[in-house]
């Protein structure tokens, strides 16, 4: 008994279902946010959600907005400054998964959140590093949520601002990064892994009704399908229902919010 | 000891032509009034410093007070681009925009090492990223006891720092809560920090590790109701995320953002009548 859902709820249930009970996640803003909470709400009700802006444990009613959001610091266990979020939380060693999206994504799951184009004359300023560079360092794992376009998925990235694998192989271990860097990436199209031995992603998991076809045509590289590379298996009603249910709330307090302010 | 002043008096004796200038405050209690306060002062060359500028600088580099900006995200929260901040970075509009671009935990390490009066951050960050490429203040330093090679970038000393806060008591002591940021750090790190809060009241009446600014490290104390909105206050007010997508909108187009400016902040006399202008 399947019920019709949209290629991004798709992906935001996959990417949910990869937060494990009790882990301490390092959240982004969006849809790693979004993924966090609807695992959250299902089937991982002790994951710890640290938001960079200070907030540990934090249990939001509605999606935040910002990533400094009342409700988030409201929700948490406790609030510590963001100099303290970053240098005892995170670097020093207590995140266990980094959440974060991407602006471009190479095979090697490098992130590019600065610049399309060249530095000094960019084609397009993109917001830039934020936490990321050291989130995808330290975290002890890192997941990966980004909709599977050739623009994002390039053979060579404008600028490597945050590191998946670097150039693959042993490279990431060489660099002397302390995480053991991205162990997934979940698009609307399907679930990408690096390759125990060249780190290069491949895909090892294809979406519900998607072919293989569209998902090389949505890559910039000539991308490889893994050995018992398997379907994802669908949204379930819970999954579904929490994530809409979600959603909605979500949209109905910030339109308020917004209004009555 | 702070002096309670207006916050015009505040910005016309603390924040001079190419100062340079950070107001700080993480999504919550941003100090979007004293921001304004500066564009209708005419501030020009500043040298500006913030971990995420959002819309408060987006404004600040659009009017053309800003030389530099040093930061780590820029963007509009939950909304897409700053489209003024792009605009400078893409076409040096109004002005040329040098921009010398950090990671949160960077800049957030930067603060600390500024409020501790020393002169580099060290952390463990950046290997294998482009940003030391393209910023040559990013280095490193080998650790005598270990020999682990680890980032090394410059403390981050403002000249004057502002932020807002909820409450200060007569003699000027601030207290703040809710999500806190770096205000403490960068406060610390700066030769003079102004801070306006949403009150002024006899006693604090906070508990002990609240976290206080005393009055002795303040230069200035104003008080501005409302004045993190469009941001948020903690137990005053929610944020307007009306106005965040709005000024998607605002900020597209030059003319339109320069009819805003113009009507909305050069053409107000202070922050009150800022907010009964957007309130029409």
């Amino acid at each position: 008994m399947s019920i019709a859902y949209t290629s991004e709820e798709m992906m935001t249930v996959a990417a949910a279902r990869m937060l494990s009970n009790g882990a301490v996640c390092f959240v982004g803003i969006g849809l790693p946010s979004t993924a966090a909470n609807l695992a959250r709400l299902t089937h991982a009700p002790d994951a710890v959600l640290v938001y960079e802006s200070g907030p540990i444990g934090a249990k939001p009613p509605v999606l935040p907005l910002s990533i400094g959001d009342g409700n988030l610091a409201e929700t948490a266990d406790t609030v510590v400054s963001t100099p303290e979020i970053f240098r005892y939380w995170l670097q020093g060693g207590r995140i266990d998964v980094g959440f974060l999206g991407a602006a471009q994504l190479d095979r090697f799951a490098n992130i590019n959140t600065t610049v399309v184009g060249s530095y000094k004359n960019p084609k397009v300023r993109l917001p830039g590093a934020g936490g990321a560079p050291e989130i995808s360092s330290s975290a002890k794992e890192v997941l990966i949520i980004v909709k599977q376009t050739k623009r994002t998925f390039v053979e060579k990235l404008d600028f490597v601002t945050s590191v998946g694998f670097l150039s693959g192989g042993n490279s990431r271990e060489s660099a002397g990064l302390p995480g053991n860097g991205p162990a997934a990436v979940i698009t609307d199209l399907c679930i990408l892994r690096p390759h125990p031995v060249s780190r290069e992603l491949e895909v090892t998991s294809v979406h519900p009704g998607v072919n293989r076809e569209s998902i090389l045509k949505s890559t910039g590289w000539d991308l490889r399908f893994a050995e018992g590379c398997g379907e994802t298996a669908e949204p379930n009603s819970l999954e579904l229902e929490t994530l809409r249910d979600l959603k909605e709330r979500t949209a109905a307090a910030h339109g308020v919010e917004g209004d009555a302010a | 000891m702070a002096e309670w002043v207006t916050l015009a008096e505040a910005i016309a004796a603390n924040v001079h032509d190419g100062a340079t200038v950070a107001l700080e405050g993480f999504t919550h209690l941003i100090p979007f009034a004293a921001g304004h306060e500066i564009i209708r002062q005419q501030r020009r060359h500043l040298s500006l410093i913030r971990m995420t500028p959002d819309l408060i600088y987006d404004q600040l580099i659009g009017a053309g007070c800003a030389a530099k900006l040093t930061f780590s995200w820029g963007g509009n929260p939950g909304v897409g681009s700053l489209h003024r901040f792009r605009d400078a970075v893409e076409n040096s509009w109004p002005r040329p925009l040098e921009i010398e671009e950090r990671s949160h935990s960077d800049l957030a390490n930067a603060y600390v090492a500024g409020a501790a009066n020393l002169p580099f951050a060290v952390l463990r960050g950046y290997a294998g990223s482009d940003l030391p490429r393209v910023n040559d203040k990013i280095r490193s330093v080998t650790c005598p006891f270990t020999g682990e090679v680890l980032a090394a970038t410059p403390s981050v000393r403002p000249d004057v720092t502002v932020i807002h806060a909820q409450k200060a008591d007569w003699k000027g002591n601030v207290l703040l809560w809710g999500i806190l940021g770096v205000q403490k750090e960068a406060a610390l790190a700066a030769k003079r920090a102004i801070v306006t809060v949403e009150e002024r009241v006899r006693e604090l009446n906070a508990p002990p590790n609240a976290c206080i600014l005393p009055s002795w490290v303040v230069t200035a104390v104003c008080e501005v109701p409302r004045g993190a909105t469009p941001s948020y206050a903690h137990g005053y007010y929610d944020r307007d995320n009306v106005f965040y997508r709005a000024w998607d909108h605002i900020s597209r187009d030059r003319d339109c953002f320069n009819a805003w400016i113009k009507e909305n902040i050069l053409e107000t006399e202070d922050f009150a009548e800022y907010l009964q202008a957007v309130s029409q």
